[in-house]
């Protein structure tokens, strides 16, 4: 198991330590409840740090990108990130990633920490074109610093002026005094100006430690994979592993948006996803509210009022934002209309629930 | 960790109260605090009779779901209705407010199978 480099410090702040993805990992400090309502209400820190980050170089490293991830990386600007993914030759998704561009020939791609190896394997098999490939996951540290009083936060630690940094765009900046940190506008809680940051894991002390100090007035505090996943959840952003896997089409889970077929794009197996798009999919990632008490679950049965089965449940939670039981999964898209009714069963009942649109926390 | 002296339990994490043939049931400190934030118990029971073991409502977590279990057979008189609306008040005070349940004993001498606190904290 692979620590990252703050992980005495989680420790000695009491985290709760599971093992994830093969690193150990705080799931929660204080509780999820009030970690959540941190970042919603004021400014919270995630060390995620084992994600994993892979460079993409050289003339080549576009036409690479164009062939193996299905968003149009010509479209993207120099300081600019994007939301994209890996489709797999079955019709599936190998990872969900985000791909930032620091110039014509550089780019940095960042994947879910449970994928890296197979990411790299993957990526390195398709790599016909010869771009150049380096893998600095195990050297780069991630800290995600979210909420409203984020950017006040960060502010106090580097002169750059951080309302210039765009959502989806990033710049390198000295941040307390470390030079060359990559400050990007992006995070997976749904909070505005929030920004998560990059830098050589030798300055992950000094960085939590400065980011500690300057949002002490705010009350900062750190945040574990178990608030991460509430936060995330009421945006209805999809968690690799849960929402989407080895067998989902990015069409039918709603990433159509990330998915483009223009005519130079020729993406791996783009004519069967564009197909199923023209079709319309045969099942849809859906956002579902319960009506009837209970908390839908990772895999349970979606029914219609006759208790047949048209989907499953992909994650779920007691929303804390909402005060509501919320949740996503595949439905059939006959049945998968807004504001239909379905039925979720839990432990052997049939409870009602609505499909709604997503996000479910709009702030 | 806090363990009563004055409370029996069961390898499940329950704790049970004995008063007379009423017995009061929840959940120890130590399982509130391996459950984390809860929020959603579910029972469905009252006024039925349930023989030891058996299940007689759910506990849901932020990320988890478990059951719960009778630790004595008898008759589900009372579920504790304030935690309906607030079921955070296991975490807060697993002892006290938190109680889940109220059952009529239906045979005392299951009384002893349960532990006592020193055999509770051997456990854990």
């Amino acid at each position: 198991m692979k620590d990252t480099a703050l992980t005495k410090i989680h420790e000695s702040l009491g985290a709760k330590m599971v093992p994830f993805a093969g690193y150990n990992m705080p799931i929660q400090y204080e509780g999820v409840n009030a970690e959540h309502e941190t970042v919603r209400k004021g400014v919270g820190v995630f060390d995620v740090s084992h994600m994993g980050e892979f460079w993409v170089k050289g003339p080549k490293a576009v036409e690479l990108l164009q062939r193996i991830t299905t968003n149009d990386v010509s479209k993207l600007e120099d300081g600019h990130a994007q939301y994209s993914c890996l489709p797999n030759d079955k019709g599936g998704i190998v990872d969900d990633l985000i791909i930032y561009r620091f110039d014509a020939e550089n780019y940095l791609l960042v994947v879910n920490a449970s994928n890296i190896d197979k990411d790299w394997k993957w990526i390195n098999q398709h790599n016909t074109e010869g771009a150049i490939l380096y893998d600095a996951s195990d050297e780069t540290s991630l800290l995600a610093i979210q909420g409203p009083k984020a950017m006040a936060t960060l502010q106090k630690l580097t002169d750059t002026d951080l309302s210039t940094i765009g959502f989806y765009t990033f710049r390198r900046a000295t941040v307390a005094g470390v030079p060359d940190v990559i400050i990007s506008a992006t995070g997976y809680t749904g909070e505005k100006n929030s920004f998560e940051i990059y830098f050589a894991n030798d300055d992950a002390e000094k960085l939590w430690k400065a980011l500690f100090e300057a949002g002490e007035e705010f009350g900062i505090k750190p945040i574990g994979l178990g608030a991460r996943d509430t936060l995330r959840l009421e945006m209805g952003f999809c968690l690799y592993g849960n929402d989407i896997d080895d067998t989902t089409s990015p069409i039918e889970a709603g990433m159509g948006w990330i998915t483009k077929f223009t005519d130079y794009k020729h993406f791996i197996l783009r004519d069967y996803h564009e197909k199923i798009k023209n079709d319309g999919p045969k099942r849809r990632l859906r956002g579902f509210e319960m009506i009837d008490k209970g908390i839908p679950r990772q895999h349970y049965e979606i029914c219609d009022e006759q208790g047949n089965v048209i989907g499953q449940v992909t994650s779920g939670t007691m929303a804390p934002s909402l005060k509501k039981a919320i949740g996503l999964g595949y439905i059939e898209s006959k049945h998968a209309g807004f504001d239909k009714e379905i039925f979720i069963k839990i432990r052997g009942k049939l409870l009602r629930a609505k499909i709604v649109k997503v996000p479910f926390y709009k702030g | 960790m806090n363990i009563p002296d004055n409370l029996k339990y069961t390898k499940e994490h329950e704790w049970v109260k004995i008063d007379g043939d009423i017995a009061t049931i929840g959940i120890t400190d130590y399982a509130q605090n391996e459950l984390g934030d809860i929020v959603f118990i579910e029972i469905e029971t009252e006024g039925e009779t349930l023989e030891r073991e058996e299940t007689f409502g759910s506990i849901e977590a932020v990320k988890t779901v478990s059951d719960l279990f009778m630790p004595l057979g008898g008759e589900v008189l009372e579920f504790n209705s304030a935690l309906e609306q607030a079921p955070e008040t296991v975490n807060r005070d697993p002892y006290g407010d938190g109680w889940i349940i109220k059952v009529k004993i239906a045979d005392k001498g299951e009384i002893k199978d349960l532990l006592d606190a020193e055999a509770y904290k051997n456990l854990i």
